[in-house]
Parts: structure tokens; C-alpha cells; sequence
């Protein structure tokens, strides 16, 4: 070890410092490549996250819109109440039929009192842009204020889903000569009725707070009862999920011995936090309604099925945020006489609340997500009715967020895509809140020891 | 008497009787709460517990058990066939259910009175006109037998109601006098009550345990039954997959198992190299406030539910693959295929390798590093060849944690993937999976006693073996790392 001096191998005599030879070159530039693999990667990660989000918020804003078409007319007493006593039950006698046929003549009236269309357009032309569902609108309207009879009322009316579709842009003059729902006379008079305010594309509550209609019918189909139904599984899921995974994390952490049985235990939730969610499914399906007979489509399947799966994501928080409480505090609480339960709740649960917080939040903004499992316990049924209040209207069918979104894509009428997009903004709008919400909760009461 | 109103009693009768032993232990001692063994809450606390707790659980147990007392005798006032499956059954329950429900509906409104429900018995068919007369929904056709199903339905319904309640808060009468009773100065009050709620606690972690078990039985039960109607052999190594009710199907696993791999292998290959880039850039080189930007970002994509990612690959990736490579290609003509579904998935889980990746990354020991630096080496190599292969072990961990997610993925295969079961080597084709097999075999009308059906347990409980084995080789893996460096 002494011929410290020889001569740097493979350098040529004379060659500067400052110069970069040609491995050094070669060593830096692959250097440089690499970090553009990690920029890169990142950029495509990114990209993907934004053309996702692209992709469903172009798509679903539209289905917030929704083109009415609105007009005055007078609702004609000998039709819709024969019998001229204004008695609800009554006139419930009078059909969903009888109305459009009211409704239709009134609106014909209307356009052509506006003189928008040549005398030569036939009436079915100017009727065949009223959604069917308009005149059940009507029905509904009349039967809770039977004095709007013999009246002139303002008229909102749902328009057919292709004019809708035609004000968006996803039906055009071409694709109407070939639709059998739709006749380019019709998109003509829309036009002109749009020009003369007697249609307008405007928002749309309707879609939030309506239920689902027919396939035939898009433009009245709305988010009702889906969000009625997850609701409830959420609640279901709170009441549940969070005491039994809190118990769950409190034995496992403070108290469990160290044994066989306790390592079954943690070995278990482990893994059912990796379960594929189908499996849930299966299990809900055999055990909640095949054993138990508990009704299909039922919140309360959906709520048990996703308690299931969330208790495993609330006790890996909560277990994380005890774990994290020092053991000073315990120690403490012990030396001036606490019993173990008493530490525990007195002292170390209370400064784990906002990390058990922060988990439940995340762990039910997950199971407000999942959609497989809820296919196999019934909830894909089309549901028109909202469920009673809770506690019983657990047990009443109803569709959820997610799986309304399924439900919309697996329909024939392109406009069903425009509102499983707008769905998804509900729903991740939903997520957002939870999300910022649990963030804001760390932030603010988050400790370090 | 609904559940609601007899939870609210119980609760009230627990808390009287909180409030009674509080009250009842302080008196006894004639004011001198010292004498007492415990503090006077813990006595009020042991009432409370042994009045509502055993009320609750015989609350629990008879709500599962209710419903299946109530189909069994209405299906025997049906007379419903020996063989009726479990779902007919349930649909003659619901009919009967819903008659009761439009009848109860008409009397309360006055519409139809006790007496004339018998009148009906003898014409059933006039029932629903009469009741579509006063706008109360029957879509049932009513039948002499499913009236008679309906009225034992209700009678049997308001009879079990009635003693549901009186059973139950029976109980809590009973728990809360019995708790009181025993309330005496001497009586070690916080250690019952301590021991009380430890049993709940171990309760509940039970739960986990009885999860698996319940998903293990729930399919092991059917597959069984399964297997007693279609050979095993055929279902592991046949190479056909088609379904037909009404004939003999052929219910091969191979070609959902290769369109399951295969659309796997495909988002592993989009999302591990993405992946481990992403984190070696944020874990080795990134600035501190680039990684607080970009790492809660990529996080978002684990966040987003999977119909999401479903839907943007039916309505954005399917026809973009399509239009701009599958079909100037010729490679085929769907929006639907395994490319579609396995980029997709491939975004999803690219959150899950890169996050791993990073923890185990910064696991590794900084004197690696500095050792390698020190050297002469670049960062890159110092990666390459000290941090990569020291972290390799917990990223082959990340990558098995991800192969099981990708596949148990149901909702992105539904919807991107297709429906067409074969085998293939062409991406742009459709071909399906596990999970889409079990989705479609199991909802819309379904017959419990059909190998049609039925495969769908043994396709979940082969699912179930897949992902827990990798799992638990991807844990002990992890595990076993981690516990090398600290």
C-alpha cells in the first residue's frame, strides 16, 4: 500500500480538470436521464389524474342543465275535474293520458300563438317535443294544489331528451333524419321556440333530488333516491362501523395479551383489509340474504355488507393514532390511581380522537364509493320510490350513488352517459367534502408528542 | 310497535335504572360517598349494562331471525312446491308483503272496511281494481291462496312485533331490577363494570375473525354444492367458458383466469415502472416543495372510487384505443379490451406502488447512501446500485399488494373489459375476467340450485385463494424488510 503516486489510470497526461473527459460525460448524462424518468413518470401520473378528471367533469356539467320548455296556459276544469268538487281523490281519476292531452294543447296553442311555425306544421310535430314525463309532472303539480284548476299557471315543462341532447350538441340536424325519436322539424321548431323564450336550457334541481326514470325517458332521470340510499349506508355504517372497529382497536392496542388467539386476530384484519370488495359481496349475498332473508336491494344489506368492509380501514387508523398517544400519559394516569380502563378512556382515547376521526371520515368516504359489492346484493333494481325515514325505510328498496352510475351506463340512450358523468361529479363532490373535511381535522388537532 | 320506539324504551329503562342504582348506592351509605368500594357512577353504569346490553343482543338476534320465521309460514299458507327455491320464496314473500301493505293502506284510509277483505277472499281478482280505485299501487296479480299468504303475513307480522317488544323490554325490566338489587356499599361495582366492557371490547374484535370465517363458509358451502353438479376437472381445466341456462353448460375457469392475468400484467406493466420512478424522483431528488405538491396529487388517483376509473374507460380510453390504434391496426374493432381495462387499472394502482415505494425507499439507511456518495458515485448509480437493491425486497412486496388489488378489481374489468370469455394474445380484443363472471352470474334473476349460478361461488372462493396467498406472501415480505433496518 505505498505506491499512493501512481498515476490516475485511463486519464491522458495533460487533460484539464475543468474538462469533462468522456466517461464523465457519459456517467452525467445518464444521470440526467434518470431524473427525466422520475419528471416523466410523475408527469404521466399527473396527466392521467387530469385527463380523468377532464374527461367526467366535460362530460357530466351538462346533466345540471336540463332545457325546459315554459308557457302560459289555462288548465281546463271539465277535463282534469269532472266532477267539480276539487277533491284530490277524485280527480286522481284523471290519468297521466289526460294530462298530456292538455298539456299538448296548450303548448301547440302557445307556438302558435307566438307565430313561430309555418300553419302547414302538424301538431304532432310541436307536441313531440314534450318529454313523456311532463305531463306526470303536471298531474303531481295539480293533485297537491287542486285550486290551480280553471287558473293560468306557468308551465315548466321537460323537453324530449334528443332536443335536450340537440341544445348540448350531442344531437345534430344528421343524426336526427336517422333517429326514429327525433325529426330535424322538430329540433326546427325548438329553435324557434328558444328564440321567441318559450324554451330555455337552465340548472336543474331536478337531477339531484329526483329518482330514476325509464330508459326512454333520460331527461327525467335524477339522483333521488341513490342518494337517499347511500345515506343511509352511511348511516348504517357510522352506527356500526366505528364502535365495533374503536372496541376492536382499543382491546387489540392497550389491552390484548400477546398470544395465539391475538395474532389470529391482527393477522386477520390485515387481511381483510386486502380482500377484493366482490368477496364482501358474496358474503352479503349468502349470509344477509339467503340465510337471513333480509330483503334485497335494502340499505341495511348495503350498510352490514360495507360496515363489513370498512371496520378493517377504521382499526388500522385507530390503532395507528393510539399507538401514538406517549405512554407517559398512560403511566400517569396509572401512578396517581387510575385503573387500566380508566386511563384508557379517560386520558389516552380522548387525545386519539382526531386521528380515530380522520380515519373514520377516510374509511367511509371509501365505502361511499364501492359499487362491486352492492351489485350482488340486489341494489342494481330500478327504483322509482324514495324510502321511508330511517329506521324502516332501511329495509325499503333503494339504488345507491355508485351503482346508479353503473345502472345509467349499462342504457341504450346516449344521453344516460351525460348523467352517470354528472353522477360522478356528485359523487366526487361528496368525497371532496369528506376528504377536506378529515384534512382539516389533522391539521387543526393534529399533536406531536 | 316499531324498533325505533323499542330501542328509545330500552334505552330510557337503562338509563332510569342508572340513575336509580346511582342514587340507591349513595343513599345507602347515608351520604358518605367514602364508604362506597367504587365511585357512585360505576354503580349506575353496572345497571345500565346489564339492563340494555342483553335487552339489545335478543333485539339483534330476533330481527335476523324474524324474517325467516315469517317466509317459512307464508310460504306454507302459499303452498308453494317441496323443491321452491329460496328465491321464489322470497318473491311470494315480498307479493304477500305487498297485499298486506295495500290492504293495511286501505283500511287505515277508510277505503275498504274490516268485513269487505272477506268478501274479497271469495273474488281476489276485483281486490286490485278496487284498490287501484282509491290510487293505492298493487302491481301484484292477487290470487285466492297469496290472500290468504297476506293475512297470515300481517297477522303473523303484528304477532311477532308484539312480542318482540314485550320480550325485549322484558328483559330490560328484568336486568335493570336484578342490577339494582345487588347494589350494596361493598359491591365491587368498577370491577364488574370493567370487566363488562372488557367483554365487549374482545367482542368486537372477535368480528374480524368471524368476517373471514363467514366469507370462507358462505362460498365454501356453495362450491361444494357446485361441485356435486359440475365436475371439478372441467371447471379447473377446461378450456371453454359458456354458459347456457336450459342445457349443459360448460363452466371453464382457464379462459376468465387468462383474461384476468392477462389484463393484470398489462396494468403492472403501465403502473410499476410509473410507479417506481414517481417515488425513487420524490424519495431521492425532488425538493421539498415539489413533493408536498406531488405526492398528496398522485395520492388522489388511490382515492377516486372505482366506477370512476370504470366510466373513463367506457367513455374516454375504450374509444380512444380504438379509434387511434386497435382499428388503423386492424387489430379489431371493440372499445371494450384488455388494453382498455389493464391501462386503466394500470393508473389506478400506480398511488399504491409509488406510495410503498417511497416508504420503503426512505427506510433504507442513510449511511447506504452516503457510503455509495462518498465513493465517487452519482446519484443515480448510488440508486441503481446500493438503494434499489436494498429496497428490493419491500418494491417486490409493493408490486405483489398491487398485482392482488388489480386482480380483485371488479368494477374497471365490468365496464372496460367486455364480456366475450377466450383466450387470446391480442390486447385490443375483449375478453373478461373472474370478477366480471361472478358479477354477471350473480345479479338479475338467479336460481340457487343451478351449476350456472352456482359457479359464481367457486369463482369467488378461486379469487378469494389467489389474492389471500399473495397477500400474505406480499406481508411477510414487507414484514420481514422492515424489520432489517430497524
Amino acid at each position: 500500500m505505498t505506491d499512493i503516486s501512481a498515476s490516475p489510470a485511463g486519464k491522458s497526461k495533460g487533460s484539464s480538470l475543468l474538462e469533462l473527459d468522456s466517461r464523465t460525460r457519459r456517467r452525467n448524462a445518464a444521470e440526467r436521464r434518470f431524473q427525466i424518468y422520475g419528471i416523466v413518470a410523475i408527469a404521466i401520473a399527473l396527466a392521467a389524474l387530469l385527463m380523468l378528471l377532464v374527461s367526467i367533469f366535460s362530460g357530466g356539467s351538462s346533466a345540471f342543465r336540463q332545457t325546459f320548455a315554459t308557457f302560459d296556459m289555462t288548465l281546463p276544469a271539465e277535463q282534469l275535474d269532472p266532477e267539480g268538487n276539487r277533491d284530490p281523490a277524485e280527480m286522481a281519476r284523471v290519468t297521466t293520458i289526460g294530462y298530456q292531452n292538455v298539456l299538448r294543447a296548450g303548448l301547440v296553442a302557445a307556438v302558435r300563438d307566438a307565430g313561430i311555425v309555418p300553419d302547414g306544421v302538424a301538431d304532432a310535430d310541436i307536441t313531440g317535443i314534450l318529454s313523456p314525463e311532463a305531463a306526470a309532472d303536471l298531474r303531481n303539480r295539480v293533485l297537491a294544489n287542486p285550486d290551480l284548476i280553471g287558473t293560468t299557471v306557468d308551465i315548466d315543462a321537460l323537453v324530449h331528451g334528443r332536443i335536450d341532447g340537440y341544445f348540448k350538441g350531442r344531437v345534430t340536424m344528421e343524426s336526427a333524419v336517422r333517429d326514429a325519436n327525433i325529426t330535424p322539424e322538430r329540433l326546427q321548431i325548438a329553435e324557434a321556440m328558444v328564440e321567441n323564450g318559450l324554451m330555455s336550457t337552465r340548472f336543474n334541481w331536478g337531477f339531484v333530488t329526483k329518482p330514476d326514470a325509464s330508459d326512454q325517458r333520460p331527461e327525467a332521470a335524477g339522483l333521488g333516491v341513490a342518494l337517499l340510499g347511500s345515506l343511509y349506508m352511511m348511516l348504517v355504517v357510522l352506527v356500526l362501523a366505528v364502535p365495533i372497529g374503536v372496541a376492536a382497536s382499543i382491546y387489540l392496542e392497550e389491552f390484548a395479551p400477546k398470544n395465539r388467539f391475538t395474532d389470529v386476530i391482527e393477522v386477520n384484519i390485515s387481511n381483510l383489509a386486502a380482500v377484493p370488495s366482490i368477496v364482501f359481496g358474496i358474503l352479503g349475498l349468502a349470509i344477509f340474504i339467503n340465510f337471513a332473508h333480509l330483503p334485497q336491494s335494502a340499505p341495511i344489506v348495503g350498510g352490514l355488507v360495507l360496515t363489513l368492509m370498512t371496520v378493517p380501514t377504521i382499526i388500522i387508523s385507530t390503532r395507528a393514532s393510539l399507538r401514538a398517544v406517549p405512554p407517559s400519559i398512560r403511566d400517569a394516569a396509572l401512578g396517581v390511581g387510575a385503573s387500566r380502563m380508566q386511563s384508557v378512556f379517560h386520558h389516552v382515547l380522548p387525545l386519539a380522537m382526531p386521528g380515530i376521526l380522520t380515519g373514520t371520515i377516510i374509511g367511509l368516504a371509501q365505502a361511499l364509493g364501492e359499487t362491486a359489492p352492492l351489485l350482488l346484493i340486489g341494489m342494481v333494481a330500478f327504483v322509482r320510490d324514495y324510502p321511508d325515514a330511517p329506521p324502516e325505510g332501511l329495509f325499503d328498496p333503494a339504488s345507491a350513488l355508485p351503482v346508479q352510475v353503473y345502472n345509467w351506463t349499462q342504457r341504450a340512450d346516449p344521453a344516460f352517459v351525460e348523467r352517470a358523468s354528472g353522477a360522478i361529479i356528485v359523487l366526487l363532490a361528496f368525497l371532496l367534502v369528506m376528504n377536506a373535511i378529515a384534512i382539516i381535522l389533522r391539521r387543526r388537532f393534529e399533536r406531536r408528542w | 310497535m316499531s324498533v325505533l320506539w323499542i330501542t328509545l324504551i330500552v334505552l330510557a329503562i337503562a338509563a332510569i335504572a342508572y340513575g336509580v342504582s346511582r342514587r340507591k348506592a349513595i343513599e345507602e351509605t347515608k351520604g358518605d360517598v367514602r364508604r362506597l368500594h367504587s365511585l357512585p357512577s360505576y354503580y349506575g353504569w353496572f345497571s345500565f349494562i346489564s339492563s340494555a346490553v342483553p335487552a339489545f343482543l335478543v333485539l339483534l338476534v330476533w330481527l335476523v331471525i324474524q324474517p325467516m320465521i315469517i317466509g317459512n309460514r307464508v310460504n306454507d299458507a302459499l303452498q308453494l312446491p317441496e323443491d321452491a327455491t329460496i328465491v321464489q320464496g322470497m318473491a311470494a314473500t315480498r307479493d304477500a308483503r305487498a297485499v298486506s301493505v295495500a290492504l293495511d293502506e286501505a283500511l287505515s284510509r277508510g277505503v275498504l272496511q274490516q268485513g269487505d277483505i272477506a268478501q274479497f277472499a271469495a273474488d281476489p281478482a276485483s281486490l286490485g281494481p278496487a284498490l287501484r280505485d282509491a290510487d293505492i299501487e298493487l302491481s301484484v296479480i292477487v290470487t285466492p291462496q297469496l290472500l290468504d299468504a297476506a293475512r297470515v303475513y300481517s297477522s303473523t307480522v303484528s304477532m311477532l312485533n308484539t312480542l318482540m317488544a314485550i320480550v325485549v323490554i322484558g328483559i330490560a325490566i328484568v336486568g335493570a331490577g336484578y342490577a339494582i338489587r345487588r347494589i350494596t356499599p361493598d359491591f365491587r361495582a368498577r370491577n364488574v363494570v370493567e370487566r363488562m366492557v372488557m367483554l365487549l371490547l374482545i367482542g368486537a374484535s372477535v368480528i374480524a375473525i368471524l368476517t373471514t370465517i363467514a366469507i370462507v363458509l358462505s362460498m365454501v358451502f356453495e362450491t361444494v354444492n357446485f361441485f356435486r353438479q359440475y365436475p371439478w376437472t372441467e371447471f379447473f381445466f377446461s378450456f371453454t367458458w359458456a354458459p347456457v341456462f336450459q342445457g349443459i353448460s360448460q363452466l371453464g375457469l382457464l379462459p376468465l383466469l387468462w383474461g384476468t392475468l392477462y389484463i393484470s400484467a398489462i396494468a403492472l406493466a403501465v403502473a410499476v415502472p410509473i410507479g417506481l420512478f414517481s417515488a425513487i424522483y420524490l424519495a431521492e431528488y425532488a425538493s421539498k416543495s415539489v413533493r408536498s405538491v406531488a405526492k398528496p396529487l398522485i395520492e388522489i388517483l388511490a382515492g377516486i372510487p372505482t366506477i370512476v376509473y370504470g366510466l373513463f374507460a367506457l367513455i374516454t380510453v375504450g374509444p380512444l384505443l380504438r379509434d387511434w390504434i386497435a382499428q388503423p391496426l386492424g387489430l379489431g374493432s371493440s372499445g371494450s379490451s384488455v388494453a382498455t381495462a389493464g391501462l386503466v387499472m394500470g393508473i389506478m394502482i400506480i398511488p399504491f406502488i409509488s406510495s410503498l415505494s417511497d416508504d420503503i425507499i426512505n427506510a433504507v439507511p442513510q449511511s447506504l447512501r452516503d457510503g455509495s456518495l462518498g465513493l465517487g458515485a452519482t446519484r443515480s448509480e448510488t440508486i441503481r446500485q446500493v438503494v434499489l437493491p436494498a429496497a428490493l425486497p419491500g418494491i417486490v412486496g409493493a408490486v405483489l399488494l398491487a398485482a392482488s388489488r388489480a386482480i380483485g378489481e371488479t368494477m374497471i374489468v365490468v365496464l372496460g373489459a367486455g364480456a366475450a370469455a377466450r383466450i387470446s394474445g391480442n390486447p385490443f380484443e375483449a375478453m373478461t375476467t373472474i370478477t366480471v363472471k361472478i358479477v354477471s352470474q350473480l345479479t338479475g334473476d338467479t336460481d340457487f340450485n343451478s351449476p350456472e349460478t352456482l359457479v359464481a361461488f367457486a369463482l369467488g372462493l378461486t379469487l378469494f385463494v389467489i389474492t389471500l396467498t399473495l397477500n400474505i406472501f406480499a406481508l411477510y415480505i414487507v414484514r420481514k424488510y422492515r424489520e432489517q433496518y430497524e
